[in-house]
């Protein structure tokens, strides 16, 4: 691995500090600046990625979606329906083999943990709402549960719990046509956890199988939990949870009950916090680690220096104090509106770290519909780019010739509609790390 | 068939929701019918402000006089809707000495206590005051839940034996010879609680005597019975903030004027208001100006109110009423005191009678003066009590207790829960289940949520009122759906469906008028929590076409999948995905 290199200079508040540079610099630590900043680096590059806060994936189902809907209609393939899209539509911006590419690396990073890899063909989850919604990859916990897969299903939920109500999803997913039968129970968590615990003391009390105290006596949870639900089984093929079995040990856990109760177990992703999002987001960042990018996160990038139409550095902020980070390519993979790569106030629509040109209309009340699922133009809002991924301006020139933007800042696309949030993350990541890391090759 | 009552109140806001109690309280036979969920009207749309008086002490001293006397007996008998946040008149450079000395002179000429203190002291109160505040005004202003003030006191009507009939809307009023009858009622799903598809009924209500406390609907409801009643609706904005940048009433000491007022409320606070003449109480159009005068005013008050999240902003109409050749054209200067009218008198028609104008902080003295006058008519004698006795949620309430032990909440949860419930925490926080937290932003748990589901059936929004919950900064993102999951199994899946997605249009409504910075950033969360993870937008129990299953991947090939003939789903190696379609 290559050396940081290391040069005294002066900073803007006139102490002489230590700069810092790479040859690839990445803005935001989401599943598109982590996708890029792996990229780049498989590419040779010396790499940094540069993230404030924790990326959109805890919020996230964890389920990675290439498409699920075009123009309305439910996508059995994403792959054909890739053509179907505007062309300015980060997809069409890349390319079909962009899209197969980030998925490719997505499968090299997680493995085992994820399925789907067998087929092109979306598949069915379903969601703690009771819904059933598209998508192209799942973590293998998820997977005994598709919709499509025809099984008599019981729906465990916990009565503390109160995201995931079991017996309603069951009733929501009988109308939404799933071929099987699907009941639902909730039961209390065994042990004596407080109302307000957190999924995550939930899952390290099923990691560590602790002890806990029960009607007949000390038993360790998994087996508590099990033998809570020996009496509901009746004749089911599958039992499905909320996804709080463990963090760590989550195969453990999920053999563990497999085990005792005989049949299949599979958990149903959930809100945030999302075990499954943050497993995600850890499996990503050993990757990263490995391919020995260089993390700094907790500050903001606010400030950057550029000449002749290239950016020479960035500064981070910490306190008041800046850190520069120079490097010859530049991407910018700061999230949308969630993750604060897109901002906004009354006047106008943003992209606050290079003010890169975001198209909006004026007039802030044509932003959104009426109607709550009506077709926000807000959720399109983004930067609009070449096929190069170089963000432009608003007279369609690139606004800078070594700044390349990937994932959610990239207008023209509503991913929570089409579902395909994490795939333009991963085909957007994938094809400005290759290109940054290339031309900071040359 | 018809059902007979002596008394029938239409409108289920403060003002009718006041007369219902005082007529049962009184022992008069009663029927209180609204065509929504208690409040939704003005009352559920108003600004909150429990009047000292302070602001009518210069124009109008007949109001301000009653309003701190009134404030007196709320403080007393709804204690557990009221915070006494006192409030300031704060001067700016700009603003007049004259009018300062004058509001000054009418707040001591109207018995409110008021104290000048000097700009210095103004900002200790209240530090985010901009620099060049004068001098201030203090006053004993306050804020008033108007949705816990009707719950209790239709509930408390009803504990007297009133009958309150929600989604119940008066369709006719029945006239016969110069005498009014009675009503027409259509009940939206049935008389009872609200429950989402179930089939609607009509009733016709046969009454002794008819009170229209409709507000700005009053009109309508005279025609019906063939007389006029002038009122002159007159629209105001309310933006919400996300937080209380002030903890106090703020008033900017001038003649009157938009956006001059801010309202602390639980979490929030809460900016007004404009005052614009509409034609149609129902449909008035809800404009940007009015939010961005509601900031740039105000931040001239409060400078960091310009940067400020605002988390949404609702209108609500005031029922002005001008006696009959009046001619008064600017609306700001129509009188905020209320009209009885005797339809009687005026128009020969017996058995009804109109109220309308007025504000909240008045409303039970308002329904004491029209159960006395109603009381008169039917001939019942029967001394008003509602000065004296407490609302439910305000008898005999010492928080004292630490909810923390009792219910096992952590402590802001009750104490939050406590402000709430005031002396009914006990009988609603009490269960031996588990009691989590549903909504977050405003410390709502499952307990509460129940107690206010067996009230108010699947209207989620008439819960909302009752409980906060999805009134805070996510607007219903995070806990919509957790609150509608409380209504299942009591009522079907379907039925729990409906009502999710009427609340949540509901909160959207309002968060339209504040996309921009993170109220837009949160929108588009909520829209991915509710659209990508939970595929709300797009649900297949919603729709009419079917999901051909089968053609979706139905997991990797397992041994077992292969035994029992790959059934659902091809699952080995589909790579121009063809394989799996067309059976
Ligand atoms: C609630 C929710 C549910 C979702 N569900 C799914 C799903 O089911 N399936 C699916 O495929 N996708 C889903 N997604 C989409 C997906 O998780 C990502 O949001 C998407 O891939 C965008 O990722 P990103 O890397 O572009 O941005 P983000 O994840 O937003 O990451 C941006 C990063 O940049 C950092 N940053 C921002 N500004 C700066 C700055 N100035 N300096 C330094 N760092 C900065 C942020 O702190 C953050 O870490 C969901 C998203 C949300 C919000
Ligand atoms: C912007 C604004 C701010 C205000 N701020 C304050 C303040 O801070 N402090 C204060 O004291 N006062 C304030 N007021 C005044 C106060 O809100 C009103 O005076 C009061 O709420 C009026 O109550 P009401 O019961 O008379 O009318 P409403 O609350 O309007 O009640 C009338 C009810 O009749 C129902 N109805 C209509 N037609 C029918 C039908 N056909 N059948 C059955 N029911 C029907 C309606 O649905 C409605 O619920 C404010 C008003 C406005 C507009």
């Amino acid at each position: 691995m290559a050396v940081v290199l290391v040069r005294a200079t002066e900073s803007t508040t006139g102490r002489t500090t230590v700069a810092i540079e790479d040859e690839v610099c990445v803005i935001g630590g989401g599943l598109a600046g982590m996708t890029a900043a792996l990229r780049a680096a498989h590419e040779g590059a010396r790499v940094r990625l540069l993230s404030h806060k924790k990326s959109t994936l805890r919020h996230a189902s964890g389920l990675v979606d290439i498409l699920g809907y075009a123009d309305g209609e439910l996508v059995a393939d994403p792959f054909d329906a890739l053509s179907s899209l505007p062309k300015t539509h980060p997809y069409r911006r890349v390319g079909n083999d962009a899209v197969r590419a980030g998925l490719s690396l997505f499968d090299d990073v997680t493995g085992d943990a994820y399925r789907g890899t067998h087929t092109d063909a979306n598949a069915l989850v379903a969601t703690h709402g009771g819904t059933v919604k598209p998508t192209a990859r799942y973590p293998a916990r998820v997977a005994p549960g598709l919709a499509s897969r025809d099984r008599k299903t019981l729906l465990v939920g916990f009565d503390s719990l109160t995201a995931f109500d079991a017996p309603l999803a069951a009733d929501h997913l009988a109308a939404a046509g799933v071929p099987g039968t699907t009941r639902g129970v909730t039961v209390a968590f065994p042990g004596d956890f407080r109302a307000d615990s957190r999924v995550t003391r939930f899952a390290r009390a099923l990691d560590d199988d602790e002890t806990v105290e029960t009607a007949s006596g000390s038993t360790p949870v998994r087996r508590a939990l099990a033998r809570t639900l020996e009496s509901h089984l009746g004749d089911a093929e599958r039992v499905g949870f909320p996804a709080v079995l463990g963090e760590g040990e989550s195969q453990e856990v999920r053999e563990a009950l497999e085990s005792s109760l005989g049949i299949d177990v599979f958990e149903v992703p959930m809100g945030p916090p999302s075990l499954l999002g943050l497993r995600l987001e850890a499996l990503f960042q050993e990757a990263l680690d490995e391919a020995g990018v260089r993390r700094t996160t907790g500050n903001p990038v606010t400030e950057f220096d550029a000449s002749d139409g290239r950016i020479q550095s960035v500064s981070t902020d910490r306190n008041g104090r800046p850190t520069p980070f120079h490097a010859d390519e530049f991407v910018l993979a700061t999230g949308g509106l969630v993750g604060k790569g897109i901002d906004s106030d009354r006047e106008g629509v943003v992209e606050p770290v290079f003010d890169c040109h975001v198209p909006h209309p004026d007039d802030r009340y044509e932003w959104f519909d009426d109607e709550a699922f009506g077709d926000h133009p807000f959720a399109r809002f983004g930067v609009d780019v070449d096929d190069d991924l170089r963000p432009l301006d608003a007279d369609g020139g690139a606004e800078y010739d070594n700044l390349r933007a990937a994932g959610g800042v990239l207008g023209g696309a509503d991913f929570a509609a089409e579902k395909s949030g994490s795939g333009i993350s991963l085909a957007t990541g994938h094809a400005a790390g290759r290109a940054a890391g290339a031309a900071a090759n040359q | 068939m018809a059902t007979e009552t002596e008394a029938l109140v239409i409108g289920g806001g403060s003002t009718g929701c006041g007369i219902a109690r005082d007529l049962a309280l009184r022992g008069v036979d009663t029927t209180l019918v609204e065509r929504g969920n208690l409040t939704h009207g003005t009352t559920g749309r108003m600004h909150g402000l429990l009047h000292s008086g302070g602001r009518y002490a210069v124009s109008d001293q007949e109001s301000a006089a009653e309003c701190i006397a009134e404030s007196r007996v709320l403080r007393e008998i709804a204690s557990h809707c009221v915070e006494m946040t006192g409030g300031l008149f704060v001067q700016l450079p700009a603003d007049d000495d004259e009018y300062f000395e004058e509001k000054l002179a009418g707040c001591r000429d109207c018995d409110i206590p008021a104290e000048v203190i000097s700009g210095e002291e103004a900002r200790e109160i209240e530090p985010y005051l901009t620099r060049d505040v004068e001098r201030a005004i203090r006053v004993p202003d306050g804020a008033i839940d108007p949705f816990r003030l009707c719950v209790a006191n239709a509930a408390d009507a009803e504990k007297h034996g009133a009958r309150i009939e929600t989604h119940a809307e008066v369709t006719d009023v029945l006239v016969e010879d110069d005498q009014v009858t009675g009503v027409e009622v259509r009940h939206e799903s049935g008389p009872g609680k609200r429950s989402h598809h179930e089939p609607g009924t009509t009733e016709r209500i046969e009454a002794d005597h008819v009170v229209n406390a409709t507000g700005a609907w009053a009109g309508e409801l005279g025609a019906m019975a063939g007389v006029e009643v002038e009122v002159r609706p007159s629209k105001g904005v309310m933006t919400v903030m996300n937080t209380r940048q002030v903890d106090t009433v703020v008033n900017r000491c001038r003649p009157k004027g938009d956006a001059d007022i801010i309202v602390p409320h639980e979490t929030a606070c809460i900016l007004g208001t404009t005052d614009v003449e509409v034609e149609d109480p129902d449909d008035y159009p809800e404009e940007q100006w009015e939010i961005d005068m509601m900031i740039d005013t105000l931040s001239e008050l409060v400078p960091i109110l310009s940067e400020a999240r605002t988390i949404r902003s609702f209108w609500g109409v005031r029922p002005l009423y001008e006696p009959p050749d009046t001619g008064t054209t600017d609306p700001t200067d129509i009188t905020r005191q209320f009209f009885l009218l005797d339809h009687a008198d005026r128009d020969s028609l017996e058995g009804m009678t109109s109220i309308v104008g007025g504000k909240l902080t008045t409303y039970r003295l308002m329904a004491e003066q029209i159960t006395d006058h109603v009381c008169e008519k039917l001939g019942i004698e029967g001394n008003c009590r509602t000065a004296e006795q407490p609302l439910p949620g305000s008898e005999d309430f010492s928080v004292l207790r630490d909810y923390m032990e009792e219910f096992g909440l952590r402590s802001p949860v009750g104490r939050r829960s406590a402000e709430r419930l005031g002396s009914k925490a006990d009988e609603v926080l009490k269960t031996d289940d588990p009691n989590p937290v549903v909504c977050t932003c405003e410390a709502v748990t499952r307990a509460e949520l129940d107690h206010a589901i067996a009230d108010a059936g699947t209207d989620l929004n008439a819960t909302r009122i009752r409980t906060r919950a999805s009134m805070g900064n996510c607007q219903g993102g995070f806990c919509a759906h957790r609150i509608a999951a409380l209504l299942h199994p009591e009522y079907d899946e379907a039925t729990t469906r409906t009502a999710l997605d009427e609340l949540y249009e509901e909160r959207w409504k309002g968060q339209r008028h504040a996309l921009w910075g993170e109220q837009l950033s949160q929108a588009m969360l909520n829209h991915a929590l509710h659209a990508t993870t939970m595929n709300r937008d797009r649900d297949p129990a919603a729709s009419d076409d079917g999901i051909e299953y089968d053609r979706f991947d139905a997991g990797p090939p397992t041994p077992e999948a292969a035994a029992d003939g790959g059934r659902a789903g091809a699952c080995d190696g589909i790579d121009d995905g063809e394989d799996d379609r067309g059976d």
